[in-house]
């Protein structure tokens, strides 16, 4: 049986029905962040208490994906965001339970559960006013948060699969157009305009043709497309459905990391729903046109988030990348035309169909349109999933959104783009956040992994933890980057030992030149970006560290020696309780003493005082 | 070690037995196993009529298989670069001094098995530990005590 339109509507008006008879919905984040704050806890407990008061009937508990606020999780929110309550559980379950249940039944507000910003300022009830929230456009990430994943009823009743019809309706090349006009470019990182890569596929000679989304996501640092098929599967499918029948596939292929297997069983329940209602699968709408999508689990291999390498994988092999003279629109996965995008650029396809190129041409920027989603995370007050208009400032990012940096220390750099991205220091805050923007301070927009630093991170640290990355992710086809990082990190892990000699940034400089020329993929060639970014905003920091064998960020245990300051110190005991090895001496109100041969200089002492009495030598 | 081929057989199955979900295979047996034994291999890769090098080569190239045995619990640290940043590497640290083992390693009572992974995806909740298929987020050294304490409980009773 073919679905119709009719079917989906009455699929829709009987899901509202049916939610019309709820007085109240609530909505417990089940995100990963959330779940492994306790969320799921959260909600057997609050369905079990509604049950014991027969509420059950009139009050829905629902399971959703990541709101974003993982730094606050677990995450409720009440009715349609009129209240959200933070770390609820954290403290104590049942108390939380029971006052979920007073504001329900008593429309009581729970002063302790409401959001409140570092500065203990004001509190926060409905969502929307919260600055995280406020500062945001959502359109990728509009029902993350808000649907069941696990529910395809509730994504047709909010118009989901309507973008697959309407799409079946136009001509292939029409949609192609619609993409083009749209500006919309690869959310994956290189930024590759997403109309001219379909239309290359299209064009390609050959009847079988494949469609790949690419959830890979290897570059640590970055959750978007993680939270994304957790939080809304069906988002994608249609997207991938309507990108095969412009390009002329009747195959797709999901390609996630399996690690992520809270994202693997939503894909697959989704996929099978979706068969079950007949859009995936023969003669979708009565259009004549079939498609199907398989999940295919990688395991755990950066280079796989790279598309040749990824398509090798998939074919059963190790995930080697290959020479691109011959793009993978004409041969990719099995010699035939394959159209790779990432997960988060298929979520865009139905708001553009739906919504029309025009309307999505007038977000973000003219070579950036539309919107994009980071994970903001590291240093920040406020971590978590954010989707921003592209061309908002990094400054309005991390400030207004993020809420500034924890604990108010200073800020050092934000990193964007992974391990192939770089570190963007201070001076370029107010940077508009878009494709050339950051590829011109010599970092890249990546897939969205936005990782704050403070004063207390090494940059030349940082370097090396992308290079020891690289090092072991490297597939090793070629020389230049198989050997040439591994010198590299040889050269930065001396300077971090305090070995550190004249001309070492030279040579640095030097390798990460051949590097980038003779590397055949993407991995290899902005490998350097790294380093380099870190030598040409923090050089003062590598000289400290190979001149003076000085690291002021006291993060490289050779050069760091930590030392209590007699005139500061109060004696509280609170270093000398958490310091992991013991070593600090000292009775209550007694000044206290760092013993240094047994110190593992591992920073605890720094990071707990409350006075300021230890500090970095 | 012995393996159970019947079991290995219904992997396949699973499959249909396209090689091109030899991966997929390999990750399944090592659910099963908790590493992936070289006769397991064997197995697959004749049933599928592939060269056992090329069965080598896919589980020797990703990281999540493991070719040795592990313990009855896999730690996983988080290394990615939120976690490296937030205080990762002390973490790690601990766990290799609390463990008296190496990262890689496995305890001698065989309860746990030390491994770190490049990233989880729950970066806001930097550092965060995997322990089989339980993340605990924002862990300190005193957390890394209280996983281990919990777990070996855990296997003892």
């Amino acid at each position: 049986m073919n679905i119709t339109l009719e079917q989906l509507d009455s699929i829709s008006s009987r899901y509202i029905d049916v939610m019309s008879k709820y007085s109240k919905i609530i909505r417990v984040c089940c995100g990963t962040g959330c779940v492994s704050s306790g969320a799921l806890k959260v909600y057997e407990n609050l369905k079990r208490a509604l049950m014991d008061k027969g509420l059950i009937d009139k009050v829905l508990v629902k399971k959703t994906g990541c709101h974003g606020l993982c730094e606050r999780g677990p995450i409720v929110v009440l009715g349609d965001e009129e209240i959200l309550y933070q770390s609820v559980g954290k403290r104590n379950i049942d108390d939380d339970i029971t006052a979920l249940l007073n504001t329900i039944t008593e429309n009581q507000i729970v002063d302790r559960l409401l959001y409140q910003g570092e500065d203990k300022g004001k509190k926060y009830i409905s969502p929307k006013d919260i600055p995280f929230y406020a500062g945001q456009k959502r359109v990728v990430l509009s029902l993350n948060g808000i649907i069941d994943p696990e529910d395809i009823e509730e994504y047709i009743s909010k118009g989901g699969y309507r973008a697959l019809y309407k799409a079946l309706l136009m001509e292939p090349e029409e949609i192609i157009n619609w993409i083009e006009k749209s500006g919309l470019r690869g959310r994956g990182g290189g930024g590759f305009p997403t109309g001219t890569k379909w239309r290359s596929c299209r064009s390609a000679p050959g009847d079988v043709k494949y469609v790949v989304a690419n959830g890979a996501e290897g570059d640590p640092g970055a959750f978007m497309d993680k939270s994304l098929m957790e939080g809304n599967p069906h988002s994608i499918i249609e997207g991938m459905i309507i990108g095969g029948y412009a390009i002329g596939s009747n195959q797709g292929f999901i390609y996630v990391r399996d690690e992520y297997f809270l994202a693997v069983n939503r894909l697959i329940k989704a996929i099978e729903s979706a068969r079950s209602y007949g859009l995936l699968g023969k003669n979708i709408f009565d259009s004549g046109f079939d498609f199907d999508i398989k999940i295919f689990r990688g395991g755990d291999a950066f280079v796989c988030g790279e598309s040749t390498a990824l398509m090798s994988c998939i074919e059963g092999k190790s995930g080697e990348s290959r020479a691109k003279y011959i793009h993978t629109v004409e041969k990719g996965l099995w010699e035939k035309p394959t159209n790779l995008n990432n997960i988060e650029t298929w979520a865009c396809v139905p708001h553009i169909i739906n919504k029309g190129w025009n309307w999505f041409a007038t977000i973000g920027t003219p070579n950036s349109r539309g919107t994009k989603v980071f994970s903001l995370v590291g240093k920040v007050k406020n971590t978590g999933l954010i989707e921003v208009p592209m061309g908002i400032t990094l400054r309005e990012i991390i400030y207004d959104l993020g809420g500034g940096i924890r604990g108010d220390k200073k800020f050092k750099a934000v990193q964007t783009g992974g391990p192939s991205g770089g570190c963007i220091p201070e001076a370029y805050l107010e940077m508009p956040v878009d494709f050339d923007s950051l590829t011109k301070l010599g970092s890249m927009m990546g897939s969205g992994g936005m990782i704050v630093m403070d004063e207390r991170n090494c940059m030349v640290d940082v370097a090396r933890y992308f290079l020891k990355f690289l090092v072991e992710e490297s597939c090793g086809k070629c020389t230049p980057c198989r050997e040439g990082v591994r010198r590299m990190l040889e050269i930065v892990n001396r300077i971090c030992n305090g070995e550190g000699k004249k001309g070492d940034i030279q040579h640095l400089e030097e390798l990460a030149r051949a590097v980038s020329l003779g590397s055949l993929c993407g991995l290899g060639q902005s490998a350097p970006n790294p380093v380099l970014s870190t030598i040409k905003y923090f050089r003062d920091e590598y000289i400290l560290h190979i001149e003076e064998k000085k690291c002021p960020a006291g993060v490289c245990k050779a050069l760091t020696e930590f030392k209590i300051l007699p005139d500061k110190c109060t004696g509280c005991m609170r270093c000398a309780m958490e310091c992991p090895v013991k070593c600090i001496k000292g009775a209550k109100k007694e000044v206290h003493v760092i013993d240094s041969d047994f110190c593992i200089k591992c920073g605890t002492c720094y990071d707990v005082c409350r006075f300021d009495a230890v500090m970095i030598e | 070690m012995e393996v159970d081929t019947a079991q290995l057989d219904a992997i396949i199955e699973k499959y249909n037995g396209d090689r091109s979900y030899m991966l997929a295979m390999f990750q399944d047996v090592q659910r099963l196993y908790r590493y992936l034994p070289k006769q397991a291999i064997y197995h697959i890769c004749k049933k599928l009529e592939v060269p056992f090098s090329k069965g080598y080569e896919v589980a020797t190239f990703y990281k999540t298989l493991s070719l040795k045995p592990r313990g009855k619990h896999t730690i996983h640290v988080c290394i990615g670069t939120a976690c490296h940043l937030r205080g990762g590497p002390n973490i790690l640290e601990t766990f290799e001094r609390e463990l008296k083992i190496k990262t890689g390693g496995t305890t001698g009572d065989g309860n746990f098995t030390l491994e770190t992974v490049n990233c989880l995806g729950a970066c806001a909740l930097a550092p965060l530990v995997r322990v089989d298929e339980q993340d605990f987020g924002k862990a300190t050294q005193a957390i890394v005590k209280k996983i281990i304490d919990e777990f070996k409980d855990e296997v003892k009773s």
